[in-house]
């Protein structure tokens, strides 16, 4: 056999992973086990070039219910109450088909929540696309916008709050990355391990069909060629009604206490929850596919095991309370089907009816995967190229201002968050861009107080200097939860990164993730599970580094939560915090043409002391407005301040370039009663609320309206009609 | 009073709007696959997606076994408010004129907007004036009221959006009608969310407490 | 037999989505395109076609903003 036509080469596996796979079952697979064995052990599945550098974020704290390793993250949030939370991407179907792909990331990330047993009650995304006045990125980022819509406000879960940037790298690689907050009562928490010798193995959900067959090695493991029309058919559909329906039936489920275990199906469909649920319950499962509910007809076995329709969910059932299960399911309209059961083989077996169509030892499929050591090196020449000038380099202070909140990355979201629906289930206190972090109060739930999310990525400035990057990416997270008095719990990441086996990508790869470790040991914030997504990159290079930071915090007093917007004429206004503008890696740098090879070092300790300042300073609930200066800097900060209150400010400030547009972590504006402003410890006053322009002595005054028709016009014109 | 909140498969906003209804009387919820309206004084038909809204916004909902109950009691007399999927549900079961049609956007808005009251002698907004304006949250793609001409008399339209507030082209800024009895409403903002201040406005709570005060 | 029920939304309706899709074809390089309006497809076996029109009226078309069109499907059921 000519070594060009090796199925296993098509299916995405090397040659050496071939052979380790004939060694490790004494035999070589069939083409059924070839098809389950090349999804486990995809990238996408089985974390090859990433397990090994994971290892080395902090998992450890004193609120975590549950780490790494489960469906979800969870950490206590007091009452009896847990949140569950996780980050999820959906990069390479929403390049594909944006709109299902984008929500189907949305109902992915759902499933992984109500896994462990908690209600989902928020959704927030991060998306990046190439820059819009490409019709191909317009079009990818308008119809992923529509499909996580689509998805979150039919089953009825907000989406709170997310993210858009629009950089050339991310032309021909778009990322769509969605993250879902849930809450349990402690004591409803379940875990996915499959246990108990005879107990059944029951499917829950839509009927199977063939989508995203070849879906994981084939969209993720591989960087994407010219022509996707190829890959089309591969697409998943989702259907949210299916999913609402399925949230409660699993709820009650747990409620009832008649569950084992329970675990949603995703990448790789039936083969990975079953695998990963054998694995961890160190059991093996019999599964027979004949039994599957299915879609389409004639659909062979190995069809059926790696099939990812959405929709469906694995648990495991004791014997004598399987007519309750079935029974709950049908009142809800869930169909429900014993499919197997667990067994003390250690094995993966696939029968069909009564014939043995497949056996794999669990431990092959889940925990011998081969692990590979990333080779990174820094590059000695730039990866990417300089963005293109769109400003020129004296303009004054005015022009650049208004260019940079007319630059869509800085401008108003409005188009993107009217588009979903941030006020369903009544928790939601601060709605987007009214405050910096999305708040949910507790108090419906059985708790007290609020949680604070947030999530925050950073790309370029990551392709800047990926370790400076990648703390920056934290410290901005937990920036935004500071500006709302929330502390951070635990922190989920999804790690966006070109192809590892390149040594300049796993050299970013490995210095964000250590930049991400320093970050959350100085913070004390664990990491609590994420996601990789690699190989994104096309014949135009890499993506830029693009590490996105989810965290959950707590805050005790709702009421006292800061808004964006200036409140009242005569408030003082004053940056707190730790600020170090500088232009490198700046928006502004960008807008002239210009990508730096990198970034200013940070003082991580004098930044984690400086948050607590400011959170303790916002949780005296005597500061009416809160804003942290990332984006465009101090004068972009001071503008929305303006645009959301409605209100002007005379502030004086140095006027130098970086002064007013360079950026850095570590600076929060505030603004409130003068007396409560000056005794604020660190804070350096600018000025005050008042008049209908922002005023920056010596620099610029532009009138509020202005402000806000060209920072609330730019979404909306580049798709007017 | 007792309200009862009906619940469809792929209703969002029922227990919204129960915690609404429970901030001025007794409320529970009811099941769409039973029939029984026993003690329930006034019902809310809410938000969401009920059957995903499949074939047509509202049109399998109005066939399930409550609905039949519900419409029996409108033609009793009894009050129905419909908010948003409800109001799409009410208008397919006949029960209200017109119809609602995508947006002319064609895409899902939500937004805070304001609504006029433009007739106060309705079980729904007496504790309101002529007038009054409501600060209210929409979210909805198919929230156009169409209704054929003649079809509507003005002394049906119960809520108008404010000039400029019109968030998806409805027919002469309507946003919320009776029926000729005046015993059911359906409107598309959603009041249920405009209840508390914490979390916007409070202006909503009037049409809950206005229905409140409807003698048991 | 098979039926095929073609549903377009009422003259004098505002048809947002065949505006849109009249206004996307020529960016598209389609030019004369005119008068486009955006409906729904229903295909159904049944044994007594005669009940199709009434089927229509009660749940798949809401005749107050929709006409519908009934046809019969020569042959077998699907």
């Amino acid at each position: 056999m000519s070594l060009a036509a090796a199925p296993h080469r098509e299916l995405g596996l090397t040659d050496a992973e071939f052979d380790g796979i004939c060694e490790r079952m004494g035999r070589e697979p069939n083409a059924l086990e070839l098809a389950v064995f090349s999804l486990m052990w995809s990238e996408h599945c089985a974390y090859k070039h990433s397990k090994k550098l994971l290892r080395l974020l902090p998992t450890e704290g004193p609120h975590i219910l549950m780490g790494p390793g489960e469906n979800a993250g969870v950490v206590d949030v007091g009452d009896g109450l847990a949140a569950a939370f996780k980050v999820e991407s959906h990069n390479h179907p929403s390049a594909v088909e944006p709109f299902q792909g984008a929500a189907t990331g949305v109902g992915g990330i759902l499933r992984d929540i109500f896994a462990v047993g908690a209600r989902p009650v928020a959704v927030l995304d991060s998306l990046r696309f190439g820059e819009l006045d490409s019709p191909r990125s317009r079009y990818l980022f308008d119809w992923a916008v529509k499909g996580i819509g689509h998805y979150g406000n039919s089953i009825g879960v907000p989406t709170v709050g997310g993210e858009v940037y629009f950089e050339p790298a991310y032309e021909q690689n778009c990322l769509v990355n969605a993250m879902c907050v849930g809450l349990a009562r402690r004591e409803r928490l379940i875990r996915s391990a499959a246990a108990g010798v005879g107990n059944q193995l029951v499917l829950l959900g839509a009927r199977t069909g063939r989508d995203g067959i070849g879906g994981a090695s084939v969209l993720a493991s591989a960087e994407l060629a010219e022509d996707d029309q190829t890959k089309r058919p591969t697409v998943q559909i989702g259907d949210p009604f299916e999913e609402s329906k399925l949230v409660e039936v699993c709820l009650e489920l747990l409620e009832r206490d008649l569950l084992a275990s329970l675990q949603d199906l995703g990448a790789a469909g039936l083969s990975s929850s079953s695998s990963e649920m054998a694995s961890k319950g160190e059991v093996g499962l019999d599964i027979d596919v004949s039994r599957v509910p299915l879609r389409e007809a004639d659909m062979e076995p190995f069809e059926i095991m790696i099939s990812e329709s959405q929709e469906r969910m694995l648990c495991v059932v004791e014997p004598e309370r399987l007519d309750d299960v079935l029974g709950l399911c049908e009142r809800w309209d869930v169909r429900a089907t014993v499919i197997g059961e667990v067994t003390d083989t250690q094995h993966l077996r696939v029968f069909d009816g009564d014939e043995l169509v497949g056996d794999m030892p669990v431990d092959a499929l889940v925990d011998d995967v081969p692990l590979y050591d990333l080779e990174p090196e820094e590059p000695s020449e730039p990866i990417y190229p300089d963005p293109p000038a769109r400003l020129e380099e004296h303009a004054p202070a005015a022009d650049t201002l208004l260019a940079l909140i007319g630059s869509p990355n800085i401008a108003s979201k409005r188009f993107v968050f009217e588009q979903y629906d941030p006020i369903v289930g009544s928790r939601t206190i601060r709605r987007p861009q009214s405050a910096d972090a999305a708040v949910l109060v507790l108090e419906h739930d059985g708790g007290s107080g609020a949680l604070a999310v947030s999530i925050d990525g950073n790309g370029r400035r990551v392709a800047c200097d990926p370790y400076t990057g990648a703390v920056e990416a934290v410290l901005e997270c937990a920036r935004n939860l500071a500006c709302v008095g929330a502390e951070p719990l635990g922190l989920t990441n999804c790690l966006n990164f070109g192809n590892p086996e390149k040594p300049h990508i796993a050299w970013q790869l490995t210095r964000a993730v250590e930049g991400l470790r320093d970050a959350c040991l100085a913070l004390g914030v664990p990491v609590v599970g994420g996601n990789v997504s690699l190989y994104n990159e096309g014949g135009g290079g890499p993506i830029y580094p693009t590490p996105v930071v989810g965290m959950v915090g707590k805050l005790p007093e709702p009421a006292a939560v800061p808004r964006v917007g200036f409140a009242e004429e005569g408030h003082a206004i004053a940056l707190v915090g730790m600020f170090e503008p500088a232009l490198e890696g700046s928006e502004l740098e960008k807008l002239r043409g210009r990508l730096a090879s990198s970034l200013p070092p940070l003082d991580l300790p004098a930044h984690a002391d400086a948050l607590v300042r400011v959170r303790a300073a916002v949780r005296s609930g005597e500061l009416p407005t809160a804003h942290d200066i990332s984006d465009g800097g101090l004068a972009c900060a001071l503008a929305e301040c303006c645009i959301e209150g409605g209100l002007g400010a005379r502030v004086s400030v140095d006027g130098d370039d970086a002064s007013l547009f360079g950026e850095g972590p570590g600076g929060v504006l505030v603004a409130g009663p003068r007396e409560v402003v000056e005794a604020l410890e660190g804070a350096i006053v600018l000025g005050e609320v008042g008049g209908g322009a922002l005023d920056i002595e010596g620099s610029l005054s532009v009138p509020v309206e202005e402000l806000r028709a060209v920072y609330e016009g730019v979404l909306p014109a580049a798709f007017a009609a | 009073m007792r309200f009862g909140v009906v619940r469809f498969p792929g209703s969002c906003d029922e227990v919204d709007a129960l915690m609404a209804c429970r901030r001025f009387a007794d409320a529970e919820l009811l099941w769409h696959g039973d029939r029984e309206l026993d003690g329930i004084d006034a019902v809310v038909v809410p938000g969401g997606f009920s059957y995903g809204d499949y074939l047509r916004v509202g049109a399998i909902a109005r066939f399930s076994p409550l609905m039949e109950s519900v419409i029996e009691f409108a033609h009793e007399g009894g009050p129905v408010l419909g908010i948003c999927n409800g109001f799409q549900v009410l208008c397919e079961a006949g029960l209200l004129p017109g119809a609602l049609l995508p947006n002319d956007s064609l895409r899902f808005v939500c937004r805070q907007v304001e609504v006029i009251v433009e007739n106060p002698d309705t079980p729904f907004t007496r504790a309101c004036a002529v007038g009054d304006r409501l600060s209210i949250p929409v979210k909805h793609t198919t929230g156009r009221y169409y209704a054929p001409p003649g079809t509507l008399p003005d002394d049906q339209v119960v809520l108008r959006y404010a000039p400029g507030d019109n968030p998806n082209g409805s027919m002469d800024d309507v946003a919320g009608v009776c029926s000729e009895g005046g015993n059911v409403m359906g409107l598309m903002p959603h009041p249920e969310h405009a209840v508390d201040l914490l979390t916007g406005s409070a202006d909503g709570g009037r049409l809950f407490e206005s229905l409140a005060m409807v003698p048991a | 037999m098979r039926a095929r029920v073609l549903i377009r939304p009422k003259d004098g309706i505002l048809d947002p989505q065949g505006q849109a899709v009249e206004r996307a074809l020529p960016a598209l390089g389609f030019d004369g395109v005119a008068n486009v309006h955006v409906g729904r497809l229903i295909e159904l076996d049944v044994e007594d076609a005669s009940q199709v029109p009434q089927m229509c009226e009660r749940l798949l078309a809401n005749p107050l903003i929709e006409d519908y069109e009934v046809v019969e499907l020569t042959g077998e059921a699907a």
